[in-house]
């Protein structure tokens, strides 16, 4: 990696740096390949890249909708012609968005897309006591990384689907697509289903109880007992020690308005007030030595509150509406982020813990890396150039990803 | 699965007798039926057409229903009585009546409808959404023995969970067992899979383990895929019956029916509506006209009394329409010409009056001509009538007209501004029918509460039926009430 010396003086915005980006860095290709499931197509059989929306913002904030293409290569021509910002990936419809307005509406109907959820740092701002707002840090990621590890794992092992595509959007949120055949052609009712039967922290500002987790006093579902304990293994580093979440009078009449029981409140409360800053590992210690004196069913009660506050702190907050209708509009991967100048990069969920928000590779650092390494060809368009700059490791595991999109189907063509 | 060529050439007229259609086959042994073998015997069209009305007032009312935001149990207690007088179906231990006649009608219309319903996707859809709810209410409501034994008699996909599968997540499916106060009931519990996008509303409430892609779905939660399956088999065919509809559009004869079905979804049933001169319109005099147009006349049938009064005028469809919803409504021969005639004078047409239009009054009361009893037109026909047809439909586009008629006809009843956006919205979702609904609960609250429409739930389809309820309703308020409220 190259630090460059003028990084900081690149205009995300400039219809410069973005044409030399898309030209030269852009992996069109590789998101050819995802998108069209496949190999490309002679005959129409399979109506799947061509009847793709992208939806543009251009740089004057102007939004066009309804683009699609019947290759990589016409994209990129037009991508290259109208430098927009960013982009969006829309659904593929039953007729060629870009035809629109020539097909009747009964014929142009969202069909298939793969099902994307977003989870977004400012929905944790009740809680999170290190930044707030458009801001994220490294310690604030691990939120996300906790998030995405009970997430990535609910999907694969409930729901099956192996085909997850992890993509940090650039400042202070985390996108995933999953591209399995089934959840690809998933109805809007059956999204409606899956994003609800995930959904356990009900978003919004105030503090308080967000958690619905369970039918009345009954004991948590099975599989978000697992959450449960992919969350408590980070729980202590996370809440705890980092954020230090009861740190505070604040923080901890919170922790106390989601405990149940008047008497150990109080008893607590008391105990607190002398010593409001004591550590947060402190008070959970404390309130955990309340519960062993209770008695059964008192304490069975305490137990389930214990449950839903490790939900409360760290279970994902989805936001519901992305991922409800096929219709919905998803930034692209690999876009730049219009205030950062970060790239939106594959992140692997396995590694997401070590995941550092501040070391994506930003558009003036690429810049300056392509300069470095091609002085003979500078500015000029040369094949695969973003083998030669900090992006590799990322479009090598998009294109890894693509490849395995587009085995499965192949091998489903076969053998039908 | 059945063929689709192979099910609409089932549909045949006979050469030999034009009345008679040559339908086969058509299961019978349970009461619930999962329609996958279409009906092989000879119908009348009489009965092909009236086994298809009758179960399409069940399905429209289904679907006012949910426009009207009944809920599940109060559209199960509507249906139940509609099914009663329209479309019974009993057990196979009810005595006394034919049990397969009404199986039989029961098949037949469905299949009917099919034919009528698969032509448009949204017509597809909204057909398996209401034959889905009354299947839910009939399923819901069948004797066990009974509903066991037809489901051991069909495949629904499902996969029995079993002793080594079940042994290896009794800690995840324990939680799902209802009673956990009993030690066997975990044991005694049956589980099945099925893929998780099958019974999406049970992932969503998470009633169900999931793993791998399957729900793990308790014995008890059968229904939810018994439901799904219905649903799935029915769009299924449906789509496969739309494939192969230009066989049966050679069956001309019936196209008209057909079409008329489906137009039906929108209007409500089409019925002609017989008032019985003994009930409601007794004894109605011309001059009477006036003050029963301003208390009981539904919206399109107030128009054209409104513009009879400003015109002293009315084209050919005004006068047919109107005449004939007068002529139900209990207005006599005499009494019509003597209304008429007075509605005439002094407008352009006054001279015309005894050559023409005297003729024209008596042809439709079956006095000239071919002399027959012409009924009056139902909602379905004014809502296709281009001229003098139903006010809602025809000034949709105008929404501020309609509103204005809307409070000048019927503010003196009590409908206010307030009332429009709910009526309005209605009118939008060309939902004609469950607008003049519930224009006629809003200007009976003494006598019906929302949802009732003109009484057990039922929609107006005619405009005859609306009057007449209408006044039903005045008379039971005045008669005083003999029976004690409890
Ligand atoms: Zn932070």
């Amino acid at each position: 990696m190259t630090p460059s010396s003028d990084k900081e003086d690149v205009d995300p915005t400039s219809e410069q740096v973005l044409l030399t980006f898309y030209r030269r860095l852009y992996p069109f290709k590789q998101l050819f390949k995802w998108l069209n499931r496949g190999p490309e197509r002679t005959e129409k059989e399979l109506r799947l890249f061509p009847y793709r929306e992208f939806a543009y913002t251009l740089r004057n904030q102007a939004y066009l909708r309804y683009n699609s293409y019947p290759s990589d290569i016409e994209m990129k021509k037009h991508v290259c012609l109208l430098t927009p910002s960013r982009f969006e990936i829309g659904p593929v419809y039953s007729a060629q968005p870009k035809d629109k307005k020539t097909v009747r509406s009964t014929h142009f109907k969202a069909e298939k897309r793969e099902v994307v959820f977003d989870i977004d740092m400012t929905d944790y701002d009740p809680i999170r006591t290190c930044c707030s707002e458009a801001d994220i840090c490294k310690r604030c990621w691990g939120f996300i990384a906790v998030a995405v590890q009970v997430l990535d794992k609910a999907i694969r092992d409930q729901f099956g689907y192996n085909q997850l595509l992890w993509v940090y959007s650039g400042r202070r949120g985390i996108h995933l697509w999953i591209s399995d055949k089934e959840a690809f052609e998933l109805t809007d009712d059956q999204r409606k289903a899956m994003v609800e039967y995930l959904t356990v922290v009900k978003n919004g500002k105030e503090p308080g109880k967000q958690v619905n987790s369970r039918f009345a006093s009954k004991d948590l579902p099975p599989t978000l007992k697992e959450a449960c304990q992919t969350i408590n293994e980070s729980f202590d580093e996370l809440i705890l020690q980092d954020q230090n979440c009861f740190g505070s009078k604040e923080g901890y009449e919170t922790l106390l308005s989601l405990i149940p029981d008047a008497k150990v409140v109080s008893r607590l409360r008391e105990k607190w007030s002398d010593n409001p800053g004591s550590p947060s590992y402190i008070k959970w210690d404390e309130m955990k030595d309340e519960i062993k004196t209770l008695e059964q069913p008192a304490r069975r009660v305490m137990r389930n509150a214990m449950e839903d506050i490790l939900l409360q702190y760290a279970y994902p907050r989805l936001d519901a509406e992305v991922s409800k209708h096929r219709n919905h509009l998803l930034k692209a991967p690999f876009c730049i982020h219009p205030k950062t100048g970060r790239i939106c990069v594959p992140v692997d969920p396995r590694h997401v813990a070590e995941f550092d928000p501040a070391k994506v590779p930003t558009i003036g650092q690429l810049l300056a890396e392509l300069d470095a390494a091609g002085s003979s060809n500078s500015g000029r368009e040369h094949r695969d150039d973003w083998q030669k700059t900090s992006l590799k490791p990322y479009i090598d595991m998009f294109d890894q990803y693509a490849n395995s999109v587009q085995e499965k189907q192949t091998k489903m063509d076969l053998s039908w | 699965m059945f063929q689709a060529a192979k099910q609409t050439s089932k549909i045949q007229r006979h050469d030999k007798d034009d009345e008679t259609l040559h339908v086969e086959n058509g299961s019978t042994s349970y009461r619930l039926s999962l329609y996958d073998q279409p009906p092989l015997y000879d119908v009348t069209v009489e009965e092909f057409e009236t086994s298809a009305l009758d179960r399409l007032r069940i399905l429209a009312e289904i679907e006012s229903s949910a426009a009207r935001n009944r809920t599940m149990e109060e559209t199960k207690q509507m249906t139940i009585i509609q099914c009663g007088k329209y479309l019974p179906l009993n057990s196979n231990s009810a005595s006394g009546v034919d049990i397969q006649a009404e199986r039989r009608k029961d098949q037949l219309g469905h299949f009917v409808l099919r034919l009528a319903f698969c032509r448009s996707a949204e017509l597809r859809r909204r057909f398996v959404k209401a034959e889905g709810t009354l299947f839910r209410i009939r399923y819901e409501t069948d004797d066990s023995k009974e509903r066991a034994a037809f489901l051991s008699s069909k495949d629904f996909n499902w996969i029995s969970v079993d002793a080594d599968e079940k042994e290896k997540y009794e800690a995840q499916l324990s939680h799902f067992v209802s009673n956990k106060t009993d030690p066997n009931a975990f044991k005694n519990e049956t589980f099945y899979k099925v893929r998780w996008s099958t019974i999406p509303d049970l992932v969503e409430k998470r009633k169900v383990f999931l793993k791998g892609g399957f729900a793990y779905v308790p014995g008890r939660e059968q229904a939810s895929i018994i439901y799904a399956a219905f649903e799935e088999r029915l769009e299924a065919a449906l789509l496969a019956t739309s494939r192969a509809i230009p066989l049966v559009d050679e069956e001309t004869r019936l196209n008209p029916i057909l079409d008329n079905l489906a137009q039906g979804f929108t209007a409500g049933v089409p019925s002609d509506w017989v008032g019985s001169g003994e009930t409601t319109g007794e004894g109605i005099t011309a001059d009477m006209v006036d003050s029963l147009a301003k208390q009981h006349f539904p919206l399109c049938m107030r128009v054209l009394h409104q513009n009879l009064r400003k015109d002293h005028h009315m084209k050919h469809f005004g006068r047919l329409h109107y005449g004939l919803f007068l002529k139900v409504l209990g207005l006599s021969i005499d009494e019509a010409i003597a209304f008429w005639r007075k509605s005439f004078a002094g407008g352009p047409g006054a001279d015309k009056f005894d050559k023409e239009y005297r003729y024209n009054i008596r042809h439709s009361f079956g006095l000239e001509g071919r002399r027959m009893n012409y009924p009056a037109k139902n909602c379905l026909q004014l809502h296709t009538a281009h001229e003098a047809g139903c006010p809602y439909r025809q000034l949709e586009n105008s929404p501020e007209n309609l509103q204005s008629a809307l409070l000048s006809s019927y503010s003196a009843q009590g409908l206010t501004v307030d009332d429009l956006p709910e009526i309005m919205s209605q009118v939008r979702k060309k939902a004609y029918h469950v607008a003049c609904t519930r224009v006629f609960e809003i200007t009976h609250p003494r006598q019906v509460r929302k949802g009732d429409g003109l009484g057990d739930g039922e929609s107006v389809t005619h405009p005859n039926q609306y009057a007449a309820k209408s006044i039903e309703l005045e008379k039971e308020a005045k008669e005083p009430k003999m029976e004690v409220d409890n």
